[in-house]
């Protein structure tokens, strides 16, 4: 504890220090001299390929993966071409950029998982430089070609390869290059001699940094910080140019009188530093430089490598794995020497309760006095979650809590998530895991993917421990990792199907959220598809088990559980499948078991393949439906014989269905067409596909009387009908004589308050008074009404002695004229009513 | 912009903006200017979830209707087509692709189905050769749509024809995912109750889709307690009747098609003192319809005989208010009245169009052709003659009244009547072939296969019992201040509405019998609640149900169930959901088969 400081050197006002993270498990003979190396960020693996220039198939240059701690992950000798660049994706993949443009794809375990090209063009002029880069669009590829020319991937799970415009008068390689993230587009910065331009997708624009000292003739390094918001650039006159990635803002400029070339540089900022710097190495030498223009020395060991970080930047050579950090605020309150922060107090404050001393109570005062004993707690909680010593975790968190017992309404949560948090965070940094992060990091980088990671790594059980701990939601946290265990465990070949079934549906159980389709699919790949049935038989999810099942060839079983999904859509897919996969018979047989798919099928056919319709009917002897089909398909034709032959295949079928009445009405259609044609024949009139009611209509108003005659009998219309019929076409056409007539010729069935209506609505009430006297006693006032006889409307109704038709004419009267009828009305209500 | 979404018990409006906040994210996808074009069917529902304002802000510079041929002229980045998941709109979306100018700068190609993707689909774009033109293919889930603060809408035409005649349950599969979607939003719904098949089914899907998501379920207090799924054929006879609420007469007679009427416009010509009657508008009135209008919302769910003295009421209180500007003396008076003035103004205008509305309605109402309608119904509905050839059907189809009113009233009485007798059903069928055309026989078989028109079988007739257990006629009906949910057609109570009323109280296993006569079993489900989340409930505090018409829902029935809401001693808030909302005529319409006639 009193050692705290022992590591911490002043930069401006502030503090760095470095942190020994782990001695390396590795061991390398040669350190880390003729290596490539790339280390992930976020205390990612390391890869390492010796002496990747070596070529002779006798003794080829070993790739070895390695965990953060030095642990073996993998090792195997490289076959494949010469490798310019290694680096890391975001799910832990290595990438190894091949000279001649190939990009191969690595898992953590240094099993091959695909290959993609940066382009035909690298071919001859071949990569020269590459760098692997992480934005929130994935992982992105930058490659130089000995053309100079670069080609750029934003992300290689969504590859699109970008060629940026050439760079005015470079030649061969660039003196240093970067990539940068603005206004959500990957662009170069590339520096020729003591040019600097900007590369993106169609333009090329020269930049100028302000404020670069004017000494330097070429810019020779550059870096661009995690969050690619800020820039350094390091000249050949030794100076360091700080400031903003969009070229607008001078930070600092520091001289470091240091002329040769860095082998590395990185920024070394925190989100919210205030001492932010670029720490820049050369052989056995390592430089921190301050934006406050304050620098750190300090020298090398061995040959190493810088691995900037988002709060830091982390240190590694062949023994060594260390972390550079500015002293987060929290900490250097509370352990800088003398330091009268309310942390610093409520720690010693603690340090003297342990002693069982009074003095405990004098600290405690002191800050209860100045009223800070929150912030003092608060400080104490954060420190803890910056320290990387476990006792000194404990002893802040002690302290806090401590502080706590004198605080009432305290929230709580800070202090539980960081214990909580710095269990998960001791456990992963543990060396047999080697997974160094930071608490910024690990809040950056969410448990979610601190979980994946863990996954990649087949780490199984300590996924699911830290998934519990925290109580992730299931589905998102243990189940996830057990399928990625399972999918894992299907690929064990040696083990038998049977078993390897039991053991994961033992082990996943019904937990939430496990898509067992997933991991059949794996197995599907792998070649074992018993395994693949098998697993998918615990899928609860019906519509997910389709699309394999079809790769599987087991169609069958497909359609039912398509059926059960209850998604159509899914059925129609897996229909389609069978109908090109089976002969005809074997299909509608197929169908004929499946009612639902049958009249999904059914319907598809109607709209798409009707002649397939037909033969559906058929097979399944649906009559009735074969008769509408016929119907439908003679309205198609135009064609009088045809549409003929189609109604009469029609009748067939609807006789076949005993269905009478339909055998019969198109019968009728029949001889109405045939009526029809005839009609045309004789008379020129044009009046086919008219209703039978239509075509009486026509006949009666071209004064085809006998015509009609014929129709009416022979089609059995009733008489109320015809009557109606008759009525309304003659009034149409206003033939009053031949309408006296027809009213006369016998007693009408629909009676005649129709002849009254039909002829007022024709505004003839002179025709309409013929026949107010023959209509029934009911309706006398209303036809009196109808035709405006208000005194024959009301003898009627006083003769009827209604009360209700004597309102109805009142209403009807108006005061001044029919003053005498309504004295009338009204006396003959007063008695309709005493009655 | 959507407030009356927000009013009620359940804030509707969550919804809405999950589907707004979903559109955006897919068109941000597409960067760049970008053209849309539409299934045509699309744009009425869509305009419930955004205007066009949305999609500008989104660079939406263009808006075509989906053709054949080619996407017209435009300078845009992206076309993006919104579309169902249909083959034939697939065929005509290939069309367009191939014929794209291939010498004009590219424009990339988006798809967005609605409301489902389709793997069918996509395989046919594969055969068309297009499929990998596009950029992006993407699904906009939309199944319900919110229509007003207790009602959404899946805006499915064909629902009930697909489900009820075709044995297509796709409807019914997106009826479950909407309701899983609102469950996410609103918490897991604890009760289900249902009666007919497809509510059955629907519930099956449910449970098995909440099996499939067990895990992920979301932490949300329930907002609804109870689901109720109710099949359509469960209750044929209520859409046959005509609504006699104000909102169910305009739709009768008029038409609302996705919360907008078009009303002829002679009676809401502007008359400026000056100009005469020079030029009346001939393009129709288009009136929105929900509750965001004040008075709207007052009236619209009366019996329309109640809306006149309404209107009235109202109209006194809007001059009164306007009369109070004279009281306005001191200066903080008057500009206390003029903040006033545009609410004042707006309800002026919505009394004025209510008025105009109410008198193109009162003309039809008073009309005697409405009157023997709706006497006809009416005996029907209390089981006068209905096994006889009914006079006034005979004489409309004499006078060859529009086809669907007679259909409606043929219905009617064979659903009244539990089937006609073959004589008197083979006599209506002739009749009608004779009348309308011979075509007519295939919507005639299919209204046959629903059941909405059939030959008595041997059972006897059960429509008596079933009126009288569930008090269908109630002959006191109370227009004016009702009492009982009758009044929504003054005295027939919908029996949907009043299975879903004695479900609340006292519970269906008082009427075990009837729901044995009605078609479809009948059932309960409960689902498990996270621990925590069981609903403590305050005193008086209401339960809310959502009522789910599978099929259909008439605004009567609508406003039958908004009634019981708002009844003191209810105890139940309803939401309503529906697959489409619907009249007689526009359901009829739908189980219509209508072979295009070729003329020689």
């Amino acid at each position: 504890m009193a050692f705290v400081t022992a590591n911490w050197n002043p930069l401006g006002e502030n503090f760095y220090r470095k942190i020994e993270l782990y001695e390396m498990g590795w061991n390398l003979k040669d350190g880390l001299r003729d290596c490539l190396i790339a280390a992930a960020p976020y205390g990612g693996p390391i890869a390492l390929l010796r002496e990747p220039q070596r070529r002779s198939p006798s003794a080829r240059p070993q790739l070895e993966i390695y965990s953060a701690s030095g642990g073996t992950l993998a090792s195997f000798p490289w076959k494949s071409g010469v490798v310019r660049q290694l680096g890391w994706t975001v799910c832990d993949d290595l990438l190894c950029i091949q000279e001649d443009g190939t990009v191969l794809v690595y898992d953590l375990f240094g099993s091959f998982k695909r290959h993609f090209s940066m382009g035909n063009e690298v071919g001859q002029s071949q990569v020269v430089e590459a760098k692997v880069f992480h934005s929130p669009y994935g992982t992105g590829v930058a490659i130089v070609t000995g053309a100079s020319r670069f080609t750029l991937a934003t992300n290689i799970d969504d590859l699109k390869l970008r060629r940026l415009p050439e760079v005015p008068g470079l030649q061969g390689v660039p003196s240093c290059w970067a990539v940068l993230m603005q206004d959500r587009q990957s662009k170069l910065l590339v520096a020729s001699g003591a040019d600097l331009f900007i590369l993106d997708y169609g333009t090329c624009t020269a930049v100028n940094p302000p404020g670069l000292s004017p000494q330097a003739t070429s810019i020779i390094h550059m870096c661009v910080s995690f969050s690619y918001k800020y820039l350094a650039l390091f000249t050949d006159s030794g100076h360091v140019w700080m400031g903003s990635t969009n070229l607008r803002e001078k930070l600092s400029e520091v001289e470091t009188k240091v002329r040769n070339p860095p082998k590395q540089m990185a920024w070394c900022r925190r989100p919210k530093s205030q001492q932010p710097s670029v720490v820049i190495m050369w052989d056995r030498y390592l430089l921190v430089v301050g934006v406050c223009k304050d620098t750190i020395p300090y020298h090398l060991e061995d040959d190493s490598v810088l691995i900037p970080e988002l709060d830091s930047v982390r240190i590694i050579n062949a023994t060594n794995h260390e972390l550079l950090q500015e002293v987060p605020a929290a900490c250097e309150e509370i352990f800088k020497i003398a330091s009268m922060a309310p942390g610093a107090l409520l720690l010693e404050a603690h340090k003297e309760y342990e002693k069982e001393s009074q003095k405990a109570d004098e600290y405690l005062r002191e800050i209860k006095e100045q009223n800070l004993l929150g912030e003092a707690v608060r400080q104490c909680v954060e420190a803890a979650g910056n320290e990387h010593e476990a006792e000194t975790q404990k002893t802040l968190l002690r302290a806090a809590s401590f502080g706590k017992c004198f605080l009432s309404n305290f929230p709580p949560e800070p202090f539980v998530s960081m214990c909580r948090d710095l269990r998960v965070l001791n456990a992963v940094r543990d060396y047999t895991v080697g997974i160094p992060l930071t608490h910024t990091q690990f809040k950056q980088m969410t448990v979610q993917v601190l979980t994946d990671r863990l996954v990649y790594r087949k780490l199984y059980p300590l996924a699911i421990e830290i998934c519990r701990y925290l109580k992730t939601p299931e589905y998102q946290g243990v189940s996830r990792v057990l399928k990625h265990w399972a999918c894992c465990k299907v690929q064990q070949k040696e083990e038998a199907d049977e078993v390897i079934a039991r053991t994961i549906s033992l082990k996943l159980g019904d937990a939430a959220g496990i898509s067992y389709s997933e991991i059949a699919n794996k197995a599907y790949e792998c070649g074992r598809t018993e395994l693949a049935i098998k697993l998918l038989e615990f899928e609860p999810r019906s519509g997910e088990q389709v699309p394999l099942l079809l790769r599987m060839k087991r169609s069958q079983l497909a359609l039912s559980k398509a059926i059960e999904s209850g998604d159509t859509d899914l059925v129609y897919t897996v229909v389609t499948y069978l109908k090109n996969e089976m002969n005809r018979g074997d299909f509608f047989m197929t169908l004929r078991n499946q009612p639902v798919a049958l009249s999904l099928y059914r319907q598809f056919c109607k709209h798409q393949e009707q002649d397939t319709l037909k033969d559906l009917f058929n097979q399944d002897d649906d009559h009735q439906e074969l008769g509408n089909f016929y119907v439908k398909a003679s309205y198609k034709e135009k064609r009088l014989e045809a549409r003929m032959s189609l109604l009469q295949s029609a009748v067939d079928e609807y006789n076949k269905a005993k269905n009478e009445f339909a055998a019969k009405a198109t019968e009728e259609e029949m001889r109405l067409l045939r009526f029809q044609r005839k009609l045309e024949e004789d008379k020129g009139e044009c009046i086919q596909g008219f209703s039978l009611h239509d075509t009486l209509s026509t006949l009666l108003s071209l004064g085809l009387h006998k015509h009609a005659e014929q129709l009416y009998k022979d089609f059995r219309v009733p008489d109320k009908r015809y009557w109606w019929l008759k009525l309304t076409a003659l009034a149409d056409k206003a033939d009053w004589e031949e309408l006296e007539k027809f009213a006369k010729s016998k007693k009408s069935p629909i009676g005649y308050m129709p002849f009254v209506e039909e002829c007022v609505k024709r505004s003839n009430k002179f025709e309409a008074k013929k026949y107010v006297s023959k209509v029934t006693p009911e309706q006398k006032v209303k036809a009196h009404l109808a035709v405006g006889d208000l005194e024959g409307a009301a003898d009627a109704a006083i003769e009827r002695r209604n009360e209700g038709e004597i309102s109805t004419i009142l209403s009807r009267c108006s005061p001044t004229t029919d003053r005498l009828l309504v004295e009338r009305l009204n006396r003959a209500k007063t008695t309709a009513t005493k009655k | 912009m959507a407030s009356h979404l927000s009013y009620g018990r359940v804030n509707l409006n969550i919804l809405r903006e999950a589907a707004r906040k979903e559109l955006r994210e897919f068109l941000d996808k597409c960067a760049g200017s970008k053209a849309i074009v539409w299934d045509e069917y699309l744009t009425g529902p869509f305009g419930l979830i955004a205007q066009y304002s949305l999609l500008k802000e989104h660079e939406v510079e263009k808006m075509f209707t989906l053709k054949a041929g080619r996407v017209p002229t435009a300078d845009v980045k992206n076309i993006i087509f919104f579309v169902r998941p249909k083959l034939e709109l697939m065929d005509i979306i290939a069309e367009n692709v191939m014929s794209e100018d291939k010498l004009q700068p590219q424009r990339e190609f988006h798809i967005l189905f609605v409301p489902r993707r389709s793997l069918l689909c996509e395989q046919r774009l594969k055969e068309q050769g297009v499929l990998n033109s596009f950029t992006n293919i993407d699904e906009y889930i939309l199944d319900l749509i919110p229509y007003d603060g207790d009602l959404l809408s899946m805006e499915s035409e064909s629902a009930f024809r697909e489900c009820y005649l075709e044995n297509d349950q796709t409807s019914l599969y997106h009826t479950a995912k909407g309701l899983m979607t609102l469950q996410a939003l609103y918490g897991t719904i604890p009760q289900i109750f249902g009666k007919g098949e497809c509510a059955r089914h629907v519930a099956n899907m449910m449970l098995r889709m909440k099996r499939e998501f067990a895990g992920s379920q979301n932490q949300i207090l329930p907002v609804f307690d109870t689901l109720l799924l109710l099949d359509r054929n469960v209750d044929l006879l209520t859409p046959l009747a005509t609504q006699l609420t104000y909102e169910g007469l305009i739709d009768e007679i008029y038409g609302i098609t996705n919360g907008y009427v078009k009303l002829p416009p002679e009676k809401f010509a502007q008359k400026k003192p000056g100009e005469g009657g020079k030029d009346l508008p001939t393009e129709p009135k288009k009136l929105q319809l929900n509750s965001a209008e004040e008075l709207y919302a007052e009236i619209r769910d009366k019996n329309f005989n109640a809306v006149g003295a309404a209107l009235s009421k109202k109209a006194k209180i809007i001059s009164a208010a306007f009369e109070e500007r004279h009281n306005a003396k001191t200066v903080g008076e008057i500009k206390q009245f003029v903040s006033q003035l545009p609410h004042m103004q707006a309800a002026r205008t919505s009394l004025a169009n209510h008025t105009s509305i109410a008198e193109l309605i009162k003309d039809i109402t008073t009309s005697e052709v409405f009157f023997d309608n709706l006497t006809v119904e009416q005996e029907f509905m209390t089981g006068v003659d209905t096994d006889k050839v009914n006079t006034y059907i005979e004489d409309c189809i004499a006078q060859k009244d529009p086809l669907i009113k007679i259909l409606r009233l043929v219905c009617m009485q064979s659903v009244c009547n539990n089937g006609l007798k073959q004589k008197v059903l083979d006599f209506y069928k002739r009749e009608i072939l004779q009348t309308y055309g011979y075509e007519h026989i295939l919507t005639l078989n299919n209204l046959e296969k629903i059941g909405l028109l059939k030959p008595q079988t041997s059972t006897r007739n059960n429509y008596p019992t079933i009126r009288k257990t569930l008090k269908l006629w109630m002959e006191d009906a109370n227009e004016q201040n009702p009492n009982d949910i009758s009044y929504v057609y003054s005295g027939y109570a919908p029996l949907s509405v009043r299975l879903t009323q004695v479900l609340t109280r006292p519970g269906w296993r008082s009427i075990e019998e009837v729901l044995k006569m009605l078609p479809g079993p009948h059932f309960e489900e409960r689902q498990q609640l996270p621990p925590g989340l069981h609903k403590k409930r305050q005193q008086g505090e209401n339960r809310t149900t959502l009522v789910f018409f599978l099929g259909g829902v008439t605004y009567a029935e609508i406003a039958a169930l908004r009634f019981l809401s708002q009844m003191e001693d209810g105890g139940t808030e309803y939401i309503i959901a529906a697959t489409k909302l619907i009249n007689g005529t526009s359901w009829i319409k739908s189980l219509m088969d209508r072979p295009e006639v070729q003329t020689p």
